[in-house]
């Protein structure tokens, strides 16, 4: 590597990884989105993650190859619990007992020792290089492209569209959204661990409210019709703040009327690309 | 000691009930889930905040004035984010979405304007004596909830039952279409939902403020996942089911403060909602809304 790359690496290493995590966030979104249901627990899911793994390295001292994938454990099975009951009904209930679930993980990391409580837990060692975190995000951007273009993916843009008329031409729509939800928990989860065993640090406030709106704020700028978009939406809402410093103190405001504006008025994103499929 | 408890509990559980009341009506007539909502629960505690400590207002003034306030504010956010989207009849999960982005911005708005800290309300706007009757101690400010969230739920009540405009709005939420054919003004009744709801939040922050003493930007956000929860328990826009569900959960969270741990109450809450998820999904009183194609 020349060493003007090393440097440039070096000093922005912060955002570099920001990059790389928001992206596998902006994936978990983007899955649930694509099979036409809301869900806001991609915080949740990622602080159950991050908190979880962080234990396993803390505690339990295992090997972050250990780790990383057992970091998907907590969040999936967090996501059965309320996607078993939730998914059989109409799609508000899983984004209100998914907000319900951001909530009370918050207050339950405030006031449980073990997690460090508003101090949260710090000195997790740096254990997750940045080939870790990009690598993992193409490997996602791969599989869900994959998946997009496969007989499943029609199947989900048919009961994004229409899920009655989905079900009564046979897509099992039941168990597309539960897998939906399950492949969201594990790239949250994922994108948690590696956010702790790179930022040493993690506390509570990280996977409230608002994190939880900026993941959907992600996934809107890009629109949904490929991995790719909600990716680069990621990308473009975490350099906004860095490239134009006025924004940093209104990038909530900002983020948040991205979605306001997507939804009346861009309903397909900021990339209203579509996935090419031969005529089946 | 459990009486007092189960007093404390009920009068908390009547705020909770208040609040949620605005949330499943707006839910039942416009078929929202108004994410919003919140945010008029701490627009109304901050109003009467600067009421009270800035104009000298006295808190039986105050109270009917942010509860107005935080209703004009619900009715200018609903034309601004929804009325488009009920015009052309939208799918549910694109209005919950705008007013999650609307939330997001409004809560970070109001907070980098007027900071996060927490607020009191100043001394002496509410009396600081205690009534004592047997070994149960009611403070004024417990008073004042019970006189006004009996009012109120007894004044919607009236108008839902007694006039035409409740019955206007009754029809709109069983059939907006039917209702629109038979002349009813549906845009206007939307309006007036609006505003009842956020007068209901209005009022439900100033009593939760008074409760507590504190008042900040995000209060209304963690007042979310009660509401949330007193909702689904009560069934999605049953009014009945709100306040039975809200007093439950006032009642629950003070023994669960006072048996077990106060940073439980969160999680109870919340193991409720789940549970009533798997078991009941269209609420205690509810009819069955599982999905079938």
């Amino acid at each position: 590597m020349p060493p003007w790359l090393d440097d440039l690496l070096w000093t922005y290493q912060n955002l570099v990884h920001a990059l790389g995590v928001n992206g596998l966030l902006a994936l978990s979104m983007y899955v649930v989105l694509a099979v036409g249901q809301l869900s806001l627990g991609q915080a949740a899911f990622m602080g159950l993650g991050a908190y979880s793994s962080a234990l396993m390295t803390l505690k339990l001292k295992l090997p972050f190859l250990a780790v990383l994938p057992l970091s998907a454990v907590v969040p999936v099975l967090f996501a059965l619990a309320i996607g078993v009951p939730t998914l059989r009904l109409s799609g508000v209930y899983l984004a209100i007992a998914t907000i319900g679930l951001g909530e009370v993980l918050r207050a339950a990391y405030l006031n449980t020792d073990l997690l460090g409580g508003a101090l949260g837990l710090s000195g997790i060692p740096e254990r997750a290089e940045t080939w870790m975190i990009y690598g993992l995000l193409a490997l996602a951007i791969l599989a869900l492209w994959m998946v997009g273009r496969s007989r499943i993916g029609r199947g989900m843009e048919a009961m994004r569209e229409d899920e009655t008329a989905a079900q009564v031409m046979g897509v099992p729509v039941r168990r597309y959204k539960m897998g939906a939800l399950l492949a969201s928990a594990v790239l949250a989860g994922v994108a948690g661990c590696l956010s702790a065993h790179v930022s040493s640090f993690i506390s509570p406030g990280e996977y409230g409210f608002e994190p939880a709106v900026t993941i959907l704020s992600y996934a809107l700028l890009g629109g949904i019709g490929t991995p790719l978009a909600p990716v680069l939406g990621a990308w473009v809402l975490t350099l906004l703040p860095e490239l134009l410093r006025g924004i940093s103190d209104v990038r909530l405001v900002v983020n948040g009327l991205i979605i306001v504006v997507a939804v009346l008025f861009l309903p397909n994103g900021l990339l209203a690309l579509r996935m090419k499929r031969r005529a089946a | 000691m459990i009486a007092q408890q189960l007093v404390n509990g009920v009068l908390l559980g009547a705020t909770y009930a208040l609040f949620a009341l605005g949330f499943t009506l707006m839910f039942g007539v416009l078929r929202v889930i108004n994410l919003t909502y919140g945010f008029y629960f701490s627009a109304g505690a901050l109003v009467a905040l600067w009421l009270t400590r800035s104009l000298g207002w006295p808190i039986w003034a105050a109270l009917p004035g942010a509860a107005v306030t935080a209703g004009g504010l619900a009715v200018v956010l609903d034309w601004l984010l929804l009325s488009r989207l009920r015009r052309i009849q939208a799918p549910e999960l694109s209005s919950l979405m705008v007013t999650l982005g609307g939330v997001l911005a409004l809560y970070s708005a109001l907070t980098s304007w007027l900071g996060p800290d927490i607020r009191r309300l100043p001394p002496g706007v509410i009396s600081s004596d205690a009534f004592e009757v047997g070994s149960i101690r009611i403070t004024a400010a417990q008073l004042l909830i019970l006189g006004a969230t009996t009012v109120l739920v007894a004044a919607l009540v009236a108008l839902m039952r007694g006039t035409r405009l409740g019955l206007a709005i009754r029809a709109m939420a069983e059939k907006p279409d039917a209702a629109q054919l038979m002349g009813i003004n549906t845009a206007r009744a939307a309006a007036t939902v609006s505003f009842l709801s956020g007068c209901l939040a209005g009022a439900g922050g100033v009593l939760i403020g008074l409760n507590f003493n504190a008042i900040h930007p995000y209060m209304g956000e963690t007042m979310m996942l009660r509401g949330f929860v007193v909702i689904i328990v009560g069934g999605l826009g049953d009014i009945r089911g709100a306040l039975l569900a809200g007093l439950a959960l006032g009642v629950i969270e003070v023994l669960t403060a006072g048996y077990l741990s106060s940073g439980l109450k969160e999680a109870v809450a919340f193991l409720i909602l789940v549970a009533v998820l798997w078991t009941r999904p269209a609420g205690l009183f509810g009819r069955a809304v599982i999905r079938r194609a």
